[in-house]
Order: C-alpha cells, then sequence, then structure tokens
C-alpha cells in the first residue's frame, strides 16, 4: 500500500521520488503544464502547474508528493491566475494560430481552450523576430517560443549536441542557436534529434510537411487538453 | 418583446467572420424574430445608431487605419455591449503579420520599387484614403470592449451559442469544443 496525498479532495498514490505532478498524471488527473517533459528533469519555469499544497503556492511539477500533503489545483482562483499565464505567454510572442502549422497539436493552444482564454487582456508586444529557414529539414519560427527550454535540455542531454541556448534577461530573454552565424543550418542539428521532437509550440517544425493532417483529426481536435491526460505520463510526444 | 438593435462591421477583416454568421443557415429566421439589424453590412445602412442607440455592436477585424478608429469609437459610443469577433478583432490576426516591418518601406515596396511596377507608379495619397496605423492594433487597446470571441472564423455554432447567450441576457459562454484560434 503506497502513500497517497490529497488532490482536490482526491486521494492520490504516489511512489517515492515522484513529485505532485507526476504522481496526479500518472492517477489520470490532468494538472496544466507546458515546461515539463516526463522524459526531463522539471525546472518549474511556466508555473503554469502552480497549486496550493498545504496553503502554499508551488509548482506541482517541482514539488516532491509527501503523505497526507493537501494539494490545490482546480479553483477558481488557481485557474484564473493560470488564465492569465497563458494570456501574457500570448502577448510577449506572435502567436497567430490560423497561420501555425503546429494549430491543433499545440499545448499553448490546447491549455487555452482548457482554461477558456478568450482573448490576449493584455497589449500585444508584438516583438520582431526573425525566422530561420537556413537548416534544409526544419524551420525554427521564434516568434512562438515561449521560453520552456525543452529544446535546449533535449539537445543537451539526449543529443549531445547543445544547439540551443538562452540568452538576454526579462522580457529581452530569447532563444539562439549555438552557431557562429546564429543560424541553425551552421549546427550538426538534424530532424531526427530529441530536440526536434518536443517544442510544446510551433516553433521547431519540420519542413515540407505543414498542415498535413486536416482540421478534425488534429491531436487536440477531439476534445480538451485535459483528455489527454495518459499522453503525458510517458511518451516521445508529450 | 422589443427587437434587441445590433450593429456589425468589418474593420480590417475579410468578412470571413460575417460569412461564418450567415452561415448559421436557417437560424437566421429565429435571429430575425429577437434582433433587428442597425448599421451592417447585411442592411448596406452606413451610420450606426441613426434610430436610436444600439444593443449590441459586433465587430470583425482589428485597427489598422485611422478610419477604422473612427468606427470603432463610434460604435463604442453608441453600442451597450461591444463584442470583439474572430482572430483579427482579438489579436490582430493576419494584417498584424506586418507589425514587424516599418510601414514606410512596405509602401515603398509595394508601390514604388518593386520592380514590376509600371513606371510612375506612386504611393497613393488621395485624401479619401484613411491614414494607415504605423501598427495593426486589436479592439480591446483602442475601446472597452465587453466579450471575445475568438476563431478564424468561429464556426456558425460557435458564433450562435454567444449570440444566444447574450440576447438572453446571459454572459456568453462558448463549449470547450466549439472554442477555436484557428
Amino acid at each position: 500500500m503506497s502513500d497517497t496525498f490529497l488532490l482536490d479532495g482526491r486521494d492520490v498514490p504516489f511512489a517515492p521520488g515522484q513529485t505532485v505532478l507526476q504522481a496526479a498524471l500518472a492517477a489520470g488527473i490532468y494538472i496544466p503544464h507546458l515546461c515539463y517533459h516526463p522524459e526531463f528533469k522539471p525546472h518549474g519555469s511556466c508555473k503554469l502547474c502552480t497549486v496550493t499544497a498545504n496553503g502554499r503556492s508551488m509548482s506541482a511539477c517541482t514539488l516532491p508528493a509527501a503523505a497526507g500533503l493537501r494539494v490545490d489545483s482546480e479553483t477558481e482562483t488557481i485557474r484564473n491566475e493560470r488564465r492569465a499565464l497563458i494570456q501574457m505567454l500570448l502577448v510577449e510572442g506572435n502567436h497567430f494560430c490560423p497561420s501555425c502549422e503546429k494549430s491543433g497539436k499545440c499545448l499553448l493552444q490546447a491549455l487555452g481552450y482548457e482554461l477558456g482564454v478568450m482573448s490576449p487582456h493584455f497589449r500585444q508586444l508584438y516583438p520582431s523576430r526573425p525566422v530561420d529557414f537556413s537548416h534544409p529539414d526544419v524551420l525554427l519560427d521564434f516568434n512562438r517560443c515561449i521560453l520552456c527550454e525543452l529544446c535546449i535540455h533535449a539537445s543537451a542531454e539526449v543529443d549531445g549536441k547543445h544547439v540551443f541556448a538562452l540568452a538576454g534577461r526579462g522580457i529581452g530573454k530569447h532563444l539562439i542557436v549555438n552557431a557562429e552565424s546564429g543560424k541553425l543550418g551552421d549546427t550538426n542539428f538534424a530532424l531526427a534529434d530529441k530536440a526536434a521532437q518536443v517544442c510544446p509550440v510551433g516553433v521547431i517544425l519540420p519542413k515540407r510537411k505543414g498542415f498535413a493532417v486536416p482540421i478534425g483529426a488534429r491531436r487536440f481536435d477531439d476534445a480538451p487538453i485535459s483528455a489527454h491526460v495518459a499522453e503525458f505520463t510517458k511518451e516521445s510526444d508529450a | 418583446m422589443k427587437k434587441l438593435r445590433v450593429a456589425t462591421t468589418s474593420l480590417a477583416g475579410c468578412f470571413g467572420c460575417h460569412m461564418s454568421l450567415l452561415d448559421i443557415d436557417e437560424r437566421l429566421f429565429d435571429l430575425l424574430e429577437l434582433v433587428e439589424f442597425d448599421r451592417s453590412p447585411l442592411t448596406d445602412t452606413k451610420e450606426i445608431g441613426t434610430q436610436g442607440p444600439c444593443d449590441i455592436g459586433i465587430i470583425e477585424g482589428g485597427v489598422c487605419n485611422a478610419e477604422n478608429v473612427q468606427v470603432l469609437q463610434d460604435f463604442r459610443a453608441n453600442c451597450r455591449i461591444l463584442v470583439a469577433i474572430g482572430a483579427c478583432a482579438v489579436n490582430g490576426g493576419l494584417p498584424a503579420q506586418r507589425n514587424h516591418l516599418d510601414l514606410r518601406d512596405i509602401l515603398a515596396t509595394v508601390y514604388a520599387t518593386e520592380a514590376s511596377l509600371a513606371a510612375g507608379t506612386r504611393i497613393p495619397d488621395d485624401p479619401e484614403l484613411p491614414l494607415p496605423l504605423a501598427q495593426v492594433r486589436p479592439l480591446h487597446e483602442v475601446v472597452k470592449i465587453d466579450f471575445f470571441l475568438p476563431g478564424c472564423p468561429p464556426s456558425a455554432d460557435a458564433i450562435w451559442q454567444f449570440l444566444t447567450d447574450l440576447i438572453a441576457g446571459r454572459e456568453p459562454r462558448v463549449a470547450t469544443q466549439l472554442l477555436h484560434y484557428d
């Protein structure tokens, strides 16, 4: 018999070493998240998975599950805060879903639907971020980057290539490519790399495959992201 | 019951949202039992509020020129409830793709320096043409918007659910399955 903690009034079992997010997902309970990926060490940067644990706000992806912990996730206050986080992410970049190849399988978009985000609310920043199409097989559209760092970790830890990094601070922080020219085409990045598979939004896209899946048959067309919870435990395309 | 007065317009939009409104098909008859149209492409009335104030204003498209600003402010002044409909009204949409470019450079490329232009082509400066803004902006950055319905365009079913809520005096809620940004 394993220990349990309380999540929105439900007993959730956990294995030693599991975080609150991991245990919740394993139990089939979805907690919104963007920068967490089951194959990488959580780093708690997107804050979408913020919950209250024994009354304190914590990132569920970095919070170790503990017996008797009392966690609240689906409260009105937390949903409002998550909605505001999505809205801030939307206005910080250039997220134009109608012209994005990732539309329908984008985690940011799917979370917008899940949380009922009807407007950007804040002032659009419309940053200027040139697209990098120097690589023969992969397009880089920085306009959609949400700084989740998953491509950075995948490239460094799985591919052993260190193709991506973050530069700058605060609102000036941005994704860069580790080449003297700054161009992806001047790196040893390959379409088969793990880093090419982990982007939750539409930054890293395979060329010549755009809009291959029709509207209605895309990943999140059938049901909200929370109903896809089983896909976020252990698989390659979380 | 007195019919609600509804005005609609397209600013920096493509009329796709209006087409989606028409796509409610036979439900248009139900709608016309409940509302009458003021200024709208459907009535071809050019001025808003000449028959009195409106209950609901529905605007597609963002704000890309001085005339858009004027029309948007007229709508705000004449409508009790103002709705931003479609991707462009909500976040600028496709027209906002020009926002990272310099307006002077765009106009020069399109009307003056592009190689295929006929000799003597100039940037239009007719006083009847509204001046373009440096950037396309969404509606809520210019006036207060009461409700938003994203989508490119929102589906007829989403529009119908949204409008029937609004007309019934409820806060409009679109089912998650009908909410789309594309």
